[in-house]
């Protein structure tokens, strides 16, 4: 059984990837680590190895935020994004691009924090511009490493696994 | 067919809401076209289509029987692209479980932001 913290992936749609995930931890704290360079620049960090070199955020409805992250091997990976609600500490949303883009323009970001008992829940939800990107966005998750032994389920699959072993 | 050719077609195969209720059905034990057909306000013909897409992408398989060629689930594919979801979900899990130390560390110190 999953438990309390476990993140969710679901993809409800062909264009979406929605991300939950409960903190414990008040909301406004939560938030902060979102929205405070020297917060984010501290968790925010790609694989093993990479360092998160630049990462500017200017946080109003218009300002923009840079992210830039380096691999070991000291390549680049950067992205932007512009603000489009900024409703603290509840709402966050945003259009962003990587600067190679490979998805064919803008996806569209949107976080919620909610207030759950002393805990914070947390719904990130990607809006690709086509289902190709969404699922090449899923696929960057295998450049973390495979491992298996996994021990949840995507939920549109789960009933479908689950049966065929009864 | 190749990994990356196969999830394609997995993916391709389970954006259609006919074609998820139809492996859920096939789940629960082999059916026939006819049978398959008699929940949805859909035509035999139409059915079929949705079963040749999920058959190219090796979602399923058909019986030798030639009068009812029963659809049967095959589950690695499925597997395969729960196991893709899973990876994608490790690389954000790596990211929040800093976040958890990080907030943790946070609620430890009163800063003038916290009220």
């Amino acid at each position: 059984m999953m438990n309390k913290n476990s993140l969710i992936v679901t993809t409800p749609t062909d264009t979406e990837i929605v991300i939950t995930r409960l903190f414990v931890a008040p909301r406004p704290i939560v938030w902060r680590c979102w929205t405070e360079p020297a917060l984010v620049r501290r968790w925010l960090l790609g694989p093993p190895g990479w360092t998160f070199e630049t990462c500017e955020i200017d946080l109003h409805v218009g300002g923009s935020y840079r992210y830039v992250w380096r691999s070991a091997d000291g390549a680049p990976l950067g992205m932007r994004g512009t603000f489009t609600e900024v409703t603290p500490p509840s709402r966050l949303a945003d259009r962003q691009i990587f600067d190679e883009d490979w998805t064919g323009g803008e996806t569209v970001g949107t976080l919620v924090f909610e207030e759950v008992g002393a805990t914070t829940k947390l719904t990130s939800t990607f809006l690709y511009s086509s289902k190709a990107a969404r699922d090449g966005a899923l696929a960057t998750g295998m450049t973390e490493g495979m491992s298996t032994g996994y021990d949840r389920l995507d939920e549109i699959l789960l009933s479908v696994v689950q049966s065929d072993s009864d | 067919m190749n990994a990356t050719l196969q999830l394609d077609a997995t993916f391709a195969a389970l954006a259609d809401p006919t074609r998820r209720s139809i492996l859920a059905k096939l789940a629960e034990r082999e059916l026939t076209v006819m049978e398959l057909a008699k929940p949805f306000a859909m035509s035999q013909p139409a059915i079929s289509r949705h079963l040749k897409v999920l058959e190219r992408a090796g979602l399923i398989s058909r019986g030798r029987d030639a009068q009812r060629r029963p659809c049967r689930l095959e589950v690695k594919p499925l597997a395969e692209a729960t196991n893709w979801m899973e990876t994608y979900r490790r690389a954000w899990e790596a990211n929040f479980e800093r976040l958890d130390i990080l907030l943790d560390e946070l609620k430890s110190i009163k800063t003038p932001h916290d009220e």
